[in-house]
């Protein structure tokens, strides 16, 4: 009763008036409090411990607490609090884990009343009873709260939260009995001071610790929590279990937070490090701050409003040594300065648009949109409140529907899907693609398509392969020059390389015999710089080593693919370096090995380098084709600014060689990247595969190879593996283990799906040569294709 | 065992296959990780203990080895565990830095204890990454901005109390030398994470991998016994001390007793007998200065060898006691500025998730316990842990408010304040006959967890005196 008597008084007395005012104090300030009236701060800090009057223009020094000669730690304060209650009283807590009360009221010069030193630890924070005037609650760093009665000399109660240090403790501004207390471990507990033995309830507020908590003055279950995670978090303790109904996400870790007096969503926070400034948030709008105070240089690291029912001071001490009044007015607002506009695409191409109503109002030819109100406010509106000078903000949505011609991309789709891209000699690309584009309706394309079918290629069109060979085995190393020449003429000759290719090493034993030799090895080893080679050159070494395959294996259709697993297979070299000819072997089979297929899908830069190298640029006799690259060069670039990338990509691929080095690398590179990008939108993956597959750009090539990730499961305990492919994490066994020799299967691993037994890829053909069981014992009948 | 079964095999082939063709093979040196401490004591533990097999596990299939470092400190895996996956974090995750700037650093900072077997395992790694040869001549081939890191580097290392935004701004503001801050968090971390390493490294003895200089001979077994890293290290006397070492252990029982003790009467008695504020002072002090007295080890110069120290400039700085020379360095206040409250944050937000890393480790080291001592169980060594720690940062002028540095003078005994004020600040001159002289009684997993405690505190200590500094450079 008298404290609502009180209230009123203050109020109805001479309404606070003053300025934004600071004032030097001579050492970084902890912690500040005001007394009831809101005439006097109190500055607390290592070094410094002063009461100041807050008059109309400035702040004036009333009193010196830190007297004595050597000022003892009991001085170094890491909190202070003025009583609420009782004017003359103050309450500290010392870093060195004292809690000391001071009376003002003291005759001395030393004010200091009592001192408690009962915390091993430093003292986080102290704090009176709103309405008990003897009654001072602590939390310390050792993991204890302690209830001081101060007409004794002892704590009354202990109060253990059983977990880590107390950074806050907060009496209930509305339960008579209920404390709130934060820990450094994340917990909040709430506390009945009449049961030390246990606390209410505990729950986990934020990751990390939490540094503060305040009560919401008015409304009686609400508790805002800051913590290091940079959030500040309401909670609505009413109900069962404490629910988080806002959430508001700072920049800094948070070392204060204090409800705005008078305004039920606004809070003021400031941070621990870093951010110097203060804000003060609309919980209800957490992505921007209401108002921000930036007048200090160093962490602010005390706030308090002046008044416990006026909203417009706000009093902040700060580790650069000054103490501000901050007047609500001069705040800056984040909000005036943010871009109020936004701009966004919907699925199928509608645009929504949103401005200040202001900007849009003046414009009278917008159709209502159909989904609702088109002068839809987005922001909340804010009860015009003149005290407050808060803008009215509310903005208007526009929604721009695209025409029902959003449908005409299906041209793109259907080129996409139609267009031959490789595969077939030059002129019949050219003309398949014409015809497509005809078909589609659109005629220049098409006529382009023609026009350069017409440049390029040669009336007279007998390919001679033979002097390309040659040509590209300049680069080769000289060893080997000798047999690829003779392959290259022998694959003019016939299909049958194979044999004939045998013959030849039976038949020249003097002539060829060690080059032969050391070619042959050199394949089958798969040594990896082979490997390279093989990929960096053209088709003859495939037909050579299809040759090779023909012996083992006739396996006619998959012939093309083969050389796709060299990618894969060179993990399989390096394990088992020692072991001949299993390279042939894996080539033969591996589209069988179900489980790779994946990989093997991927992987496959081989064939678009050999069909590119079948589009071998052909001399013609008269003109020569490199006469129409600067036009053609200026059609793909007038086609890819029109927007149409996909003619320009697919004229570059078809043109292969003839065009690549006209363009610079990145144009190409750009291209390439926003038709792929276009294709996967429309979900066209198999053919931005094959674009990928074509391209001639390392960059492009090389995202075939991102993502080969292959996922597996631990055969012994059916869990995911997460780091490596042959050891379980959590079983500790070896769960890919060949079923033939038992060792660890580190790369290309086949399996039996009816009985999933299965391992080294040679090693289980090998067995299934003679056997038809599972190599395991399990009984089951494997087949094997 | 601690290496696979299948892992031992292919190993053990490689290696006779190598014999068949007549290669050379070398022969570890060192017997076992540590040379303080019984091979068969290390591999007893991951024997027993299926969590340090799995840790051990993981760590050999991420970086194809397992080091003596952490063979070590198996005997704790839960520490071990927040170790590995800090230092994989640091070194291999997503970070500022590129992977061979980061082992350079570690060279730096290993370098700069003269911690030869750090540099020999980053130079390999420093060259697997990609990084050029030529830096490794000397920090003179090093680019200019690692060159501008030799200062920090030094600094930190043997007098952090002397670091001020200065040097900072000379780091970030060297136009196209500079140093962007988030690159020198993660410098800092790594430098620090060194420094403290280069302490574990020679506290526990750590002997050379088999793979690097020192740690294997191509002699036959038969022929000496020489041993090249006692060399190096200038303890060839191990026999001799180890005689010395076992006649005094008879004089000595009841050690771990009499701690005790003074541990329940501390506890007892500190509610009733509270010193004065002054004195609280006037022991921090007292405890400052003596630890300066103390003695680090037999104070010859000791000549770092020619291979690591040109890694770094200027070989004759070293620990200096602060305010020997009067100069006067204000007490850095923990209240003011702590690793919880300012550190984490200032690191969380230039390098992600590292602030968290460091945190659990630290968390983990102060707080870890088995409540035993020696052979008595259910103690609670709180008190003694607090004392390790607040002993270490006070060496470095670091104060808690909250600590009657009275406790340590009755908790650690003077050969213990000699073994961790050499392993603290000059972990070089740390010798095995140190190691056995302190806690005679106490098992040597015990000792290995005293290293770690030591090895953190000196890490947050260098580190909040950095940290600090950037703060300061910030506002």
């Amino acid at each position: 009763m008298e404290k609502m008597s009180r209230v009123t008084t203050a109020l109805g007395g001479s309404a606070i008036s003053g300025r934004t005012m600071f004032c030097h104090l001579d050492a970084p300030a902890n912690a500040i409090s005001v007394c009831r009236d809101a005439t006097q701060v109190v500055v607390a800090g290592r070094n410094i411990f002063k009461i100041y009057g807050l008059e109309e223009e400035q702040f004036v020094e009333k009193l010196n607490l830190r007297v004595g000669r050597k000022p003892s730690l009991n001085f170094s304060c890491a909190d202070v609090m003025w009583h609420q209650m009782e004017e003359n009283l103050l309450a500290t807590a010392a870093t060195n884990g004292a809690v000391v009360t001071w009376n003002l009221g003291k005759p001395s010069r030393n004010k200091q009343d009592q001192l408690f030193t009962e915390h091993k630890r430093t003292v986080n924070k102290v704090c009176f009873h709103p309405t008990e005037v003897y009654m001072l609650l602590s939390g310390s760093q050792d993991g204890y709260m302690k209830c001081f009665d101060l007409r004794k000399k002892e704590s009354v109660s202990t109060f253990s939260g059983q977990s880590e240090s107390v950074r806050d403790v907060q009496f209930s501004m509305k339960d008579y009995f209920t404390f709130a207390a934060s820990f450094e471990n994340g917990n909040v507990q709430l506390w009945d001071i009449r049961r030390p033995d246990r606390y209410e309830r505990m729950f986990t507020a934020h990751t990390g610790p939490v540094f503060c908590c305040d009560w919401h003055p008015d409304d009686r279950g609400w508790l805002a929590t800051g913590g290091r995670d940079k959030m500040v978090k309401v909670w609505d303790m009413t109900t069962n279990r404490a629910k988080e109904i806002y959430c508001v996400q700072t920049i800094a870790s948070v070392a204060r937070v204090k409800w705005r007096p008078e305004r039920k969503w606004h809070l003021a926070t400031c941070s621990m490090m870093v951010d110097h400034n203060i804000y003060v948030w609309d919980v209800r709008r957490p992505f921007i701050p209401f108002a921000t105070f930036e007048e200090h240089k160093d962490v602010t690291t005390g706030i308090v409003w002046r008044h416990q029912h006026d909203p417009y001071f706000l009093l902040s001490g700060s580790k650069d040594s000054t103490l501000y009044q901050h007047m609500f007015k001069d705040a800056s607002r984040p909000v005036d300065r943010a871009n109020p506009e936004g701009l966004c695409f919907g699925l199928f191409g509608d645009l929504a648009f949103a401005a200040k109503e202001s900007l849009i109002s003046g414009d009278s030819n917008r159709k209502p949109y159909l989904g609702g109100d088109r002068r839809y406010p987005i922001f909340f509106f804010k009860k015009p409140d003149l005290t407050e000078q808060f803008a009215h903000v509310s903005s208007a949505l526009s929604v721009f529907e695209s025409s029902l011609e959003s449908k005409r991309m299906d041209w793109f789709v259907k080129t996409a899907l139609l267009y031959l891209l490789g595969g077939k000699p030059f002129a019949e690309l050219c003309d398949h693609n014409a015809k497509v584009a005809k078909e589609l309706n659109r005629p220049q394309v098409s006529t382009t398509w023609t026009m350069l079918r017409l440049m390029f290629s040669d009336p007279a069109n007998l390919s001679t392969p033979g002097p390309n060979n040659i040509s590209k085995l300049g680069n080769l190393p000289l060893m080997n020059s000798f047999s690829m020449k003779e392959m290259g003429t022998e694959s003019r000759l016939d299909r049958s390389k194979g044999e004939s290719r045998q013959d030849n090493i039976h038949l020249e034993p003097g002539n060829s015999l060690i080059n032969s030799n050391n070619d042959e090895n050199e394949e089958t080893e798969g040594s990896e710089g082979q490997a390279e080679y093989m990929f960096g050159d053209a088709e003859l070494d495939d037909d050579d080593l299809y040759s090779m395959e023909h012996e083992i294996q006739a396996v006619e259709e998959q012939e093309y693919t083969l050389p796709q697993e060299a990618f894969p297979l060179r993990h399989e070299i390096m394990d088992n370096p020692s072991v001949p000819e299993h390279l042939q072997q894996d080539k033969a089979d591996s589209p069988h090995a179900s489980g790779n297929e994946a990989e093997v899908m991927c992987l496959t830069p081989i064939e678009s380098l050999s069909l590119i190298a079948i589009s071998q640029p052909l001399f013609s006799p008269h003109l020569p084709s490199r006469f129409f690259c600067p036009v053609v060069r200026e059609m793909l670039s007038h086609y890819a600014e029109q927007g149409d990338v996909q003619m320009a990509v697919s004229v570059l691929i078809v043109l292969g060689d003839r065009i690549r080095k006209e363009i610079d690398d990145l144009t190409q590179e750009h291209w390439y990247m926003s038709y792929i990008d276009l294709l996967q939108r429309f979900e066209l993956w198999n053919v931005s595969n094959e674009v990928i597959k074509l391209s001639t750009c390392s960059a492009i090539t090389c995202l075939n190879q991102t993502s080969t990730t292959l996922h597996v499961n631990c055969s012994n305990c059916k869990r995911p593996m997460s780091n490596r492919g042959w050891i379980c994490d959590r079983c500790h066994q070896c769960a890919s283990v060949c079923a033939v020799c038992h060792h660890v299967v580190k790369g290309l691993f086949v399996w039996c799906q009816g009985c999933s037994h299965g391992g080294h890829l040679e090693h289980v053909m090998n067995w299934l040569k003679s056997n038809s069981h599972c190599p395991a014992g399990c009984g089951h009948l494997c087949e094997y294709t | 065992s601690f290496i696979p079964p299948a892992l031992r095999r292919a190993e053990g082939q490689k290696r006779s296959r190598q014999s068949d063709f007549g290669v050379r093979i070398p022969r570890p040196l060192g017997n076992g990780p540590s040379r303080f401490i019984p091979e068969k004591e290390i591999l007893q533990v991951s024997k027993v203990d299926p969590r340090t097999q799995s840790i051990f596990e993981d760590a050999f299939a991420a970086l194809g080895r397992l080091d003596n470092i952490s063979l070590v400190m198996g005997f704790h895996p839960q520490y071990l565990e927040s170790f590995l996956r800090t230092q994989h974090y640091l070194l291999q995750m997503d970070g500022p830095l590129s992977l061979h700037y980061r082992h350079y650093i570690g060279i730096m900072a290993a370098a700069r204890h003269q911690c030869s077997y750090l540099v020999n395992l980053h130079v390999n790694d420093f060259l697997q990454v990609g990084g050029d040869s030529k830096w490794l001549n000397g920090l003179d081939g090093a680019p200019q901005k690692l060159q501008a890191l030799g200062e920090l580097n030094k600094i930190l290392a043997h007098r952090p109390w002397l670091l001020t935004k200065a040097h900072i701004e000379h780091l970030l503001k060297a136009e196209e030398h500079s140093w962007s801050l988030a690159e020198l968090i993660h410098a800092v971390v790594l430098l620090t994470h060194y420094h403290s390493l280069a302490s574990f490294t020679f506290g526990c003895g750590i002997t050379p991998e088999i793979h690097s200089d020192g740690g294997h001979t191509f002699r036959p077994p038969s022929l000496s016994q020489y041993c090249v890293c006692d060399i190096a290290n200038g303890n060839g006397h191990g026999h001799l001390e180890e005689r010395r070492g076992n006649h005094q252990v008879s004089e000595v029982s009841g050690e771990v007793e009499v701690l005790m003790e003074r541990m329940k009467q501390l506890q007892e008695c500190r509610d009733e007998e509270e010193a004065s504020q002054e004195e609280m002072a006037t022991r921090f002090e007292r405890e400052k200065t003596e630890s300066m007295l103390v003695a680090t080890a037999e104070d010859e110069e000791c000549v770092p060898s020619r291979d690591v120290s040109r890694h770094f400039e200027d070989p004759s700085y070293g620990y200096k006691d602060f305010s020997r020379r009067g100069e006067h360095v204000p007490t850095f206040r923990v209240q003011d500025y702590s690793w919880e409250d300012h550190g984490y944050s200032l690191v969380n937000r230039l390098y992600p998730d590292v602030g968290q890393l460091l945190d659990e480790k630290f968390q983990m080291a102060y707080n870890l316990t088995y409540n035993t001592m020696a052979m008595h169980k259910d103690v609670d060594t709180t008190m003694l842990r607090r004392a390790i720690w607040n002993y270490i940062h006070c060496m470095f002028g670091i104060r808690y408010d909250d600590y009657d540095y009275g406790e340590i003078n009755q908790l650690l005994d003077r050969s213990f304040k000699v073994y961790i004020k050499t392993m603290v600040c000059s972990p070089e001159k740390t010798t095995k006959r140190m190691y056995e002289s302190f806690w005679r009684q106490f098992q040597h997993s015990e000792k290995v967890h005293v290293n770690l405690l030591l090895m953190e505190a000196r890490m947050q200590a260098e580190l909040l005196y950095a940290l600090r500094a950037i703060t300061r450079y910030m506002t």
